[in-house]
């Protein structure tokens, strides 16, 4: 295996690591609407995951940085080429960040409220978006033999990719259901898991046929194992959050996107991003990478920092591991502003 | 194609508006964190009730702007491949190391530790709770170092090669790219002017209450730390600014000459207060100078021949083909003075705040106040300023801590603009640097959209700003007085209601 294997490997491991961590609190996100009933419920979802969020952003600024010095061309076509949909994604990703911090920060109803509404919104975009992003990066796009996108905004909407998109935002907001079940107490615990059921359903459903697709377009042995765990995971994850163990439904809808996200970077290797225009053109992970001295500084840095990460972000999930109930959050709607 | 609307002048002032808009929460952000962490850990060693109110009140401020400088932040990362796509290709080898280590190092760092920070006041003991913000302040410097050694190789490229066949700049000696003095002597100077940032928002704001005799406890305390950091800072952004031009008159001599309107090279060079030029003819029409200060500041002599911008366009020429090797004149002389200029008139506004409001022993005792008085601003040794002058003092106080702010922003767009039309200097120019896909209308997109998102978030956060301000420091509760014990909060708060929630 040599070091650009490595390092496709790697920037698997990191947009997995993001959408693991993201994908749970984009789902809490998009739960601010579908589940909570009122401000307090909604400020329980915000609260699950206000001291993580941020920290979990960072696997995707990491990813983007790894994949700059990584695969130089990899990123300038892709950021290049998506140019429009990531700039929504990025849009949201501001008003996301900002939401968190500010909402509580003024007492006015309809200041929380907005961001209340922009939480929703900005979580439910870039969790649909990501998932069209990627089946357009598997499925492959129009790149010329300079490695430019040549294609317009509208080829990126094609159907297997906008299935994509439903995978990540169904996959998401279940992986968030059953992250609230795990750490709220009271009415809502119970309602998550109620509509983790359904949601989880709907998710099993279009995650098979789109990894199914994958499978028939590029897969192989490999990514057939991973699509069959992917899918176990998912069932088995159902099965436990009906059984109400909530440790395991969680951990297994993490396995379930664990496995998905391995499956699609499977069936893209040795790719980087295809080329439908001609096989040629394509974007590899060789014609791609870095050279060989960039990726060993690259991957002792890795070596040395991402268990580091991994040690000290999971300290955080035990620092904050109680759940918490509409009794935890101060009942004065300003609470925020006097601390 | 309207050369106003070019892709390359659109992505240029992209990148102009979305970076001098970041770097408006960076110093804060970098001297905030740390000055909060000093408060802090005054409260953890004395327990003075001052101390945390001060922290707490700080670190409001603190996190207001946090909230910005990360999520404008995102942008950067991500705009090399959007609107520079050909730059990246061809240094990505380069240019993206450092990037990738300040976001596996440095952002992890923070974002996890402030995290803790933030909702850890009742859920972690008060020396770890104390930690975490020592962790992000470190977060924040390791930071801003990687970046400016990544901006320092487009200022002046070394440890690398060019690999003709792949048409790009392969790295070869990444300690060279990190270590070289370029690096060093910008990331001295930048973080020291970030600390004069946050010195001055703190004096700034101190002074705010103290004219109006509010917070007296608390602002004193901060006036002082403020105005100490004022002054340091503000020298040490001097010698390191003095040290970088050195270095810049050697690497880039066309950037200094052009920051002194500097036309034809002389021995010894004149440092021109004020010029006023022609730039077709290639001189100045006006000018006031002081004789042999630009030899000094150059060459540490005052007798140094300093090339001008005539003669280093024509060594361009010579070197690297035909071409006009010359950046925008006024924007560069102009935005050196302005950087100097308000940068160090917040110094001196430090400095005299600093002697006015020295410490008791050096005073008359008819001139000592209490802890809960505000300060007498005395101006000699038995005078007092009068009663009409010294509001004077505490508005202009209030106002210095817009002055770091505008001159960070002119450094950089000097140092940025002086260096065009290369973006990496004597490597790639600017416009072989562009998206050549990324068309007229998308960029026209993103800027519109960028510049509309941020025009909105800078008033939602400066009003938030105001009113943080001006509530002053909060008031200290049961649960800030009584910090847990364990990690993870103790059992007889199990119900409570959480220290801070979102």
């Amino acid at each position: 295996m040599e070091l650009h294997d490595v390092w496709f490997v790697l920037i698997a491991v990191l947009w997995t690591g993001y959408f693991f961590l993201e994908g749970f609190d984009f789902g809490v996100g998009i739960l601010t609407k579908l589940l909570a009933r009122d401000r307090p419920e909604r400020r329980v979802l915000i609260n699950t995951i206000g001291p993580v969020w941020d920290g979990n952003e960072v696997w995707l600024l990491t990813a983007g940085g790894a994949t700059f010095a990584a695969f130089p061309e990899w990123y300038a076509t892709l950021f290049s080429g998506f140019y429009l949909p990531l700039l929504l994604i990025l849009v949201c990703l501001i008003v996301r960040g900002v939401a968190f911090e500010y909402r509580a920060k003024r007492p006015e109803e309809t200041w929380q409220r907005n961001w209340e509404t922009a939480i929703f919104w900005t979580s439910l975009l870039p969790a649909f978006l990501w998932g069209v992003a990627f089946g357009n990066i598997v499925r492959g796009v129009k790149i010329d033999q300079h490695f430019e996108y040549v294609g317009g905004v509208g080829d990126l909407l094609n159907p297997y990719a906008l299935l994509g998109g439903l995978v990540t935002l169904t996959l998401f907001t279940f992986h968030g259901a059953v992250f609230t079940a795990l750490k709220t107490m009271g009415d809502i615990r119970v309602r998550a898991r109620k509509l983790a059921r359904w949601v989880g359903l709907a998710a099993a459903g279009v995650a098979l046929a789109f990894l199914l697709w994958t499978q028939a377009d590029s897969g192989d042995g490999k990514s057939l194992v991973a699509l069959i765990v992917a899918v176990a995971a998912l069932v088995a994850a159902l099965v436990a959050n009906q059984l109400g163990r909530e440790g395991w439904a969680f951990t297994l809808s993490g396995v379930t996107i664990v496995a998905a996200v391995a499956m699609l970077f499977l069936s893209l290797f040795p790719n980087v991003m295809p080329s439908t225009l001609n096989g040629d053109w394509s974007l590899t992970v060789t014609n791609a990478s870095s050279s060989p001295y960039t990726l060993k500084i690259m991957t002792w840095l890795a070596a040395i920092a991402t268990p580091l990460v991994l040690l000290y972000q999971g300290w955080t999930y035990w620092v904050f591991r109680k759940r918490i109930g509409t009794q935890h959050i101060a009942p004065d709607a300003a609470a925020g502003t006097t601390h | 194609m309207d050369l106003a609307l070019a892709p390359e002048t659109l992505a240029r002032w992209q990148f102009g508006i979305t970076t001098v808009y970041h770097f408006l929460f960076v110093p804060l952000t970098i001297s905030l964190a740390a000055l909060t962490a000093g408060l802090q850990t005054a409260w953890v060693r004395t327990e003075k009730e001052k101390y945390l109110r001060a922290t707490k009140f700080w670190g409001k401020l603190f996190l207001i702007n946090i909230a910005m400088g990360v999520v404008t932040g995102i942008v950067q990362e991500f705009q090399f491949g959007m609107n520079w796509s050909d730059y990246s290709r061809f240094v990505g080898d380069i240019f993206g190391a450092p990037l990738a280590f300040e976001a596996l190092i440095a952002f992890f760092f923070e974002s996890t530790f402030i995290g803790l920070w933030i909702f850890g006041w009742d859920k972690l003991p008060k020396k770890i709770h104390l930690a975490c913000i020592w962790m992000v302040s470190i977060g924040t410097i390791l930071s801003a170092y990687f970046i400016l050694a990544a901006n320092s190789w487009m200022q002046h490229p070394v440890g690398y090669k060019i690999d003709k066949v792949r048409g790009r700049a392969e790295l070869t000696d990444f300690w060279a790219v990190l270590t070289q003095n370029t690096a060093v002597t910008q990331a001295f100077h930048t973080l020291s002017a970030a600390f004069l940032t946050g010195g001055a928002f703190m004096v700034g704001i101190s002074a705010y209450h103290l004219a109006r005799k509010k917070h007296i406890r608390e602002m004193k305390t901060s006036l002082r730390l403020g105005l100490i950091t004022v002054v340091i800072a503000g020298m040490l952004t001097a010698i390191s600014g003095d040290v970088l031009g050195k270095v810049m008159f050697k690497q880039q001599p066309m950037k200094m000459a052009a920051a002194e309107a500097l036309w034809d090279g002389q021995k010894p060079a004149p440092f021109s207060i004020f010029a006023y030029g022609d730039v077709e003819k290639g001189h100045n029409t006006v000018a006031i100078e002081i004789p042999g200060l630009l030899s000094f500041l150059a060459d540490d002599s005052f007798t140094s021949y300093v090339p001008g911008i005539n003669d280093v366009n024509k060594a361009e020429q010579e070197k690297f083909g035909p071409g006009d090797y010359r950046p925008n004149i006024p924007v560069t002389f102009w935005g050196f003075r302005w950087m100097i200029g308000f940068g160090m008139a917040s110094f001196a506004i430090g400095l005299a705040g600093l002697w006015l409001t020295r410490k008791k022993f050096m005073l008359p005792q008819h001139l000592r106040v209490g802890d809960d008085e505000v300060p007498h601003l005395v101006l000699f040794k038995n005078k007092a300023l009068s009663p009409k002058l010294s509001p004077w003092y505490w508005r202009i106080a209030t106002w210095t801590l817009a002055f770091p702010l505008i001159a960070n922003s002119w450094g950089w767009i000097f140092t940025e603009m002086g260096r065009q039309p290369w973006v990496v200097y004597g490597v790639l120019q600017t416009r072989d640097a562009v998206s050549p896909g990324v068309s007229q209308a998308e960029v026209l997109t993103s800027m519109a959209v960028f510049t509309a998102l941020y025009a909105i978030l800078a008033v939602v956060e400066v009003k938030l700003l105001v009113k943080y301000v001006k509530a002053g420091p909060p008031e200290l509760t049961e649960a800030d007085l009584n910090p847990p014990t364990k990690i993870g909060g103790d059992t007889r708060d199990a119900d409570k209601p959480m220290a801070f929630s979102y």
